[in-house]
């Protein structure tokens, strides 16, 4: 009988949960259900990462397993499957900055953990937040940043969500590499995170998940 | 009779090193005050970090990317294009701050230059970022996963004409042009300079040229900072700079994700391609301080910080490399000065493994008491001066941090006050209050 896909995908041994999935695609087995036990097991890796267990070179590979997995298993689902989630948020590194490494390690923490995450990429102009917080809804929003420049690009950006009246409707936290409560205070956020799992907390309260 | 530098220890270099630093020759000082200064400051810094001898007080040190040209109300665009407005600026900064050491003037790199070979590496003032903002690395995969052989075994290649074609666009033709390792007779002689002869390559050497000449021009401007700074009694902390070998793949080779990915799937490619970049990168830090007549070589570390690497990949493949770079240069009496960005709580452990008086390691978000502990009497520390302090906290919030630090880790020597991060827009009464503090706060009695 072929191995748990969950656990094998969780150690991050790539080559047997390929050929896991490609015996079960072949056995004809419900897509949906693999890419289930994917997320299980992605679940796992997120745990593990926050437990200390993993690190960031755990969390990349897991990445690219599961991107290949999607990649088998994609072109066989005669639908999307419809997955529960807690709740949207609007992320981006902000205008003027190009880091990605620790914005994508909190989008794919938050995804993990279950948000639908709007990843708008690097160096993203303040009015890009507002419309996107516009056309999804979203009631949170994440600023990060790696370079203090970024301060005043994170305190612009509140501002603009402010001017567009929809400062009320959103939580906004920020992150990046230099933070604390004095920065917290000077962009005008809601809460501040030094790493993703703080990130994860701050989205689950904020959701009434937590 | 006076030994050969072979003969020496390292001991020996290390002191012969710090002696042509503290008395440079060729340096004309512009007051018998300025000359005390320079010697009181070399020397504290020499005690600080070699723990032999109390310093008279905490060196303090202002460590800036930027910072000099929106000091004088100019954008980093300003200065990468006009090379004549870097000086000035650079100058008035230390001027004014008065901390024990300069760092130089490289940090605006010359604009013209990257724009004539269009480099890929990067986005820079008015190529990709605001004129107002620092040029910032584009991560990518210079190196594609399948080229570690070609690095191991050809690297000369690899970095004279492989990776240049891939981050420099002028440079692109040159990915194509043949080895001349052939050529031994006459007989076939030219064929392998056909492609000299096509207008792409011939391109690629104009664009070269005039990347040359634009090289010349800046170092005209910027290279006379250190005799100047020197003859107004500042020593520089670092000329030359080297790295890591973990960062040097993982920064602008294989980029983050790429070599994550090749601890998994190629981990003993990836180890050995980093051992055959410790001589490199050994040579280059040697070869710097030497020449610059600088004992303290730059080395900021990226990817070993807390949380980057588990303590058992650090150990696997961060540190036995780095290690062998930073003992390399302490053979030859270079100090490794360490810029450790990121928290490095985890790692220093394995620091403690390095010989005494040698090294100085500049902390970021490192626990600073921890620190201290943990290398007391093996390496000097400091920094940690934070960002956010810098450019939103208050002068008294400052002052109120530099006491703690040196309450903390000032006892006995072995301590430079500095930034922990570069710093670029700050509010500049807050450096002013630091650098005035240290001064009276942290002499030694």
């Amino acid at each position: 009988m072929a191995k748990d896909l969950v656990s094998t995908l969780a150690d991050l041994k790539e080559q047997e949960a390929l050929k896991i999935v490609e015996e079960r695609l072949s056995g004809g087995e419900e897509p949906l259900k693999i890419l289930d036990d994917a997320r299980k097991a992605m679940e796992v890796v997120g745990k593990r990462f926050a437990s200390s267990e993993y690190f960031m070179p755990d969390l990349v590979y897991s990445g690219e397993i599961l991107k290949a997995i999607t990649d088998m298993v994609k072109p066989k689902l005669s639908k999307e499957g419809e997955i529960k989630r807690l709740g949207k948020v609007v992320f981006g590194t902000v205008a003027g900055d190009i880091h990605d490494i620790g914005k994508d390690i909190v989008v794919f923490m938050l995804d993990v953990n279950g948000f639908e995450v709007y990843d708008l990429g690097v160096d993203v102009p303040a009015q890009k937040f507002v419309e996107k917080i516009k056309e999804s809804g979203a009631p949170i929003v994440g600023l990060s940043g790696f370079l203090a420049l970024a301060f005043d690009s994170m305190k612009q950006t509140i501002e603009a969500i402010q001017a567009a009246g929809l400062r009320d409707k959103v939580k906004v936290m920020i992150g990046g590499g230099q933070m604390s409560e004095e920065v917290r205070k000077y962009t005008g956020a809601d809460a501040y995170g030094m790493d993703a799992m703080a990130g994860v907390s701050l989205a689950k309260k904020w959701v009434g998940a937590g | 009779m006076e030994k050969k530098w072979e003969e020496m220890s390292s001991d020996e270099k290390q002191e012969e090193l710090f002696q042509r630093w503290i008395s440079p020759e060729g340096v004309e000082f512009a007051s018998p005050e300025a000359e005390k200064l320079y010697k009181e400051r070399a020397t504290r810094i020499k005690d600080a970090i070699q723990m032999k001898k109390l310093p008279d007080r905490v060196p303090v040190f202002l460590i800036p990317s930027f910072a000099p040209a929106y000091y004088s109300g100019l954008t980093p665009h300003d200065v990468m294009y006009n090379y004549d407005k870097i000086m000035p600026a650079w100058q008035k900064f230390y001027m004014d701050f008065q901390p024990d050491a300069h760092g130089g003037a490289f940090v605006p790199s010359p604009g013209k230059f990257v724009d004539i070979l269009d480099f890929k590496l990067y986005k820079w003032p008015g190529h990709g970022v605001s004129p107002e903002t620092t040029y910032q690395c584009i991560e990518g995969e210079y190196m594609r996963a399948d080229e570690y052989d070609l690095l191991i075994h050809n690297s000369l290649h690899f970095f004279n004409y492989i990776w240049p074609a891939r981050v420099f666009g002028a440079l692109e033709p040159l990915q194509a042009l043949p080895p001349l390792a052939g050529l031994t007779e006459i007989y076939g002689v030219s064929l392998s300079f056909i492609p000299y002869g096509t207008p792409p390559v011939k391109a690629a050497y104009q664009a070269l040229l005039e990347a040359g000449d634009e090289a010349v021009k800046w170092i005209g401007a910027v290279g006379p900072f250190y005799p100047v700074m020197a003859a107004s009694g500042f020593p520089p902390y670092q000329v030359g700079a080297t790295k890591a070998p973990f960062d040097v793949i993982g920064d602008t080779l294989r980029g983050t994700r790429g070599i994550m990915l090749d601890m998994y799937r190629q981990p003993d490619k990836l180890i050995q391609a980093m051992e055959t970049l410790v001589p490199m990168f050994i040579q280059i830090g040697v070869g710097a301080a030497q020449q610059s007549g600088c004992p303290l070589i730059f080395m900021p570390l990226h990817k070993g910080a807390d949380g980057f690497l588990s303590d058992e990949q650090f150990k696997k493949f961060y540190w036995p490399t780095l290690k062998k770079v930073i003992m390399g240069l302490v053979d030859e009496g270079v100090v490794p000065f360490v810029w450790a960005e990121g928290g490095y709580n985890s790692r220093l452990e394995a620091i403690r493994d390095l010989p005494k008086g040698k090294t100085a390691w500049l902390f970021d978000l490192t626990d600073m008491a921890k620190a201290k502990k943990a290398l007391e009497g093996i390496a000097c520390v400091g920094g940690n001066m934070p960002m956010d302090l810098l450019s939103v906290g208050t002068t008294e919030d400052a002052k109120a941090h530099a006491k703690k630090c040196i309450d903390t880790c000032g006892k006995g020597g072995g301590y430079i006050m500095a930034n922990g991060a570069f710093f670029d827009k700050v509010k500049f009464e807050n450096l002013k209050a630091i650098v005035d503090f240290v001064k009276e706060y942290g002499v030694y009695k």
